[in-house]
């Protein structure tokens, strides 16, 4: 068992065109270091001054994740995180 | 025609795009926007120009960001703007004047966004539309899809007015209802659209949808004679409409058509889903999304794309983001229609009733300008007002008219 993590379009030169990689369990501020890992130059993107960007939005089994705890929400087996870019709607 | 626009450009860190279906930074994940050569403009759209155009959106074709006119198109915009004077009275006001896009062909301000959105993703080469939609999106979406023989889904809350249903899938398009809130319905749009060659008005070509919006700002300003009010109250949900009013009044300026002045921006939210009047009220930089839970569905966005860039206009331009209760919306929506004839959906309930609140604070002055915009039609949201509202019934009979309905009147008799 692990973790799907549901890549941006954006994102994905990154990850060598694929739309969804797999992590073992952990927070999401852990996970996003082992994205780091696996995909140099993820984390940059990803993240500002420690923080999720401004303009980013993480899900963990389609909840927002700044209605937990952040980036030390975590992340059982089995659970999908979807990264989505935050400016769409309306 | 060749369009006026040049680029895309990356609002948060200023990175330039081509002008294709892009909406986010590839950097930055900031928001995309549409960059104008001013000069072109400025040399183009004269108000003479603009006087023989269309009775629609389209006389300001020079502002957008499409190559040509649509050939078949529902004629949006050109709405009435009314003075208010009724309205103004009872706030204690004397120039007020509302500016009515219930007139649309899907009776909202969204068929002035969709209607720029359709035209430039059928000429990026699109051949399906979508849309993520709080309801009046998905009328709108359905209905300029079927004037143009385009294929589209539209996805809204599973839980939306029967009436915005009905009114999207009587066009005979597809309508995927979601089990969630709006904001779930806008993440698995926002996933589809990376999987999908398909036109997401408002994901990946929200860049382009978003400036139909400026349209309003244009035809506030011709209609007021080639000037701008002092004020304005705009309903705020992900916070574009907001930020693109402002943009158009700002162009206006920028290309000589009205004097440089940009007007004071109030924006208008529920209580029940406030998340840009929480920041404002707070002194916030960022907006704390939140569980929308209020009557006033068309603009229940807990996690609104905008909201940073309307906390931004609101402040630079001396304005307030306003939220009020659900009983506030109901006696806005009565407010405006017993006052104007226009009935409005909740959404415009809220934005008449912020117009209330700031009048009673003080915090207009009687002789200043207002323009308040009433972006969409009572008839959606029926449920809203439906138990507040008496009637009389009686058998045919004139004794009985007498008693039961002359005895109660008591004013026009
Ligand atoms: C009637 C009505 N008014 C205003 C808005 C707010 O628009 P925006 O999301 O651009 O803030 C909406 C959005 O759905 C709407 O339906
Ligand atoms: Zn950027």
């Amino acid at each position: 068992m692990s973790v799907k993590i549901r890549i941006p379009s954006q994102l994905r030169n990154l990850t060598g065109g694929e739309g969804m990689v797999e992590t073992d369990a952990g927070t999401v501020g852990r996970i996003i270091m082992e994205l780091e890992n696996l995909h140099p130059g993820i984390a940059e993107r990803l993240l500002d001054g420690g923080e999720v960007r401004r303009f980013i939005n993480i899900y963990v089994d389609g909840d927002d994740i700044r209605f937990d705890k952040g980036l030390d929400t975590s992340v059982a087996d089995g659970s999908e995180i979807s990264i989505v870019p935050a400016v769409a709607g309306g | 025609m060749a369009t006026t626009a040049e680029q895309l450009k990356c609002k948060e860190c200023g990175r330039s795009y081509p002008l294709a279906a892009l909406f986010v930074c590839d950097f930055c994940f900031g928001p995309l926007e549409v960059a104008y050569d001013y000069g072109k403009i400025r040399r183009r759209a004269t108000k003479d120009r603009i006087a023989l155009g269309p009775p629609s959106l389209w006389r300001y074709a020079d502002f957008l960001p499409v190559e040509n006119k649509p050939s078949v198109d529902l004629q949006a915009g050109f709405t009435p703007l009314i003075k208010a004077d009724r309205l103004a009275a009872k706030l204690g006001l004397k120039k007020v004047w509302v500016k009515n896009d219930t007139a649309n062909p899907t009776h909202s301000f969204k068929d002035r966004v969709v209607s720029v959105a359709l035209q430039r993703a059928l000429e990026l080469g699109f051949e399906v539309v979508a849309c993520a939609s709080t309801g009046n999106l998905a009328n709108s979406v359905a209905a300029h899809a079927a004037a143009s023989g385009t294929e589209a889904f539209v996805f809204v809350p599973a839980n939306l007015e029967i009436q915005k249903i009905i009114a999207t899938a009587v066009y005979g398009v597809n309508v995927v209802k979601v089990r969630g809130n709006y904001d779930d319905v806008n993440r698995l749009c926002t996933e589809i659209a990376s999987e999908k060659k398909w036109a997401f008005v408002n994901v990946n070509v929200r860049p382009y949808y978003a400036e139909g919006s400026k349209t309003l700002a244009y035809e506030t300003a011709e209609q007021l004679g080639w000037r701008a009010p002092d004020k304005v109250v705009v309903p705020v949900a992900s916070g574009s409409l907001l930020t693109k009013i402002h943009k158009g009044f700002w162009e206006l300026g920028e290309v000589g058509l009205i004097r440089r002045k940009a007007p004071v921006v109030y924006g208008a939210q529920a209580e029940g889903c406030g998340p840009v009047a929480a920041a404002f009220k707070e002194g916030l930089e960022h907006v704390k999304p939140c569980k929308p839970d209020t009557i006033a569905k068309s603009l229940a966005i807990g996690n609104p794309a905008d909201g940073v860039f309307a906390l931004e206009v609101a402040r630079a331009t001396g304005g307030v983001i306003e939220s009020v209760t659900e009983q506030e919306i109901v006696d806005g929506i009565k407010l405006l229609a017993e006052t104007t004839g226009i009935f409005t959906e909740t959404a415009g309930g809220v934005t008449t009733a912020v117009l209330a609140k700031l009048a009673a604070a003080g915090r207009i002055y009687r002789d200043e300008e207002v323009v308040l915009f009433i972006t969409g039609d009572g008839l959606k949201t029926l449920d809203a007002v439906a138990g507040t509202l008496e009637t009389f019934e009686i058998d045919p009979n004139f004794s009985q008219f007498e008693e039961e309905v002359l005895e109660n009147v008591v004013k026009s008799t």
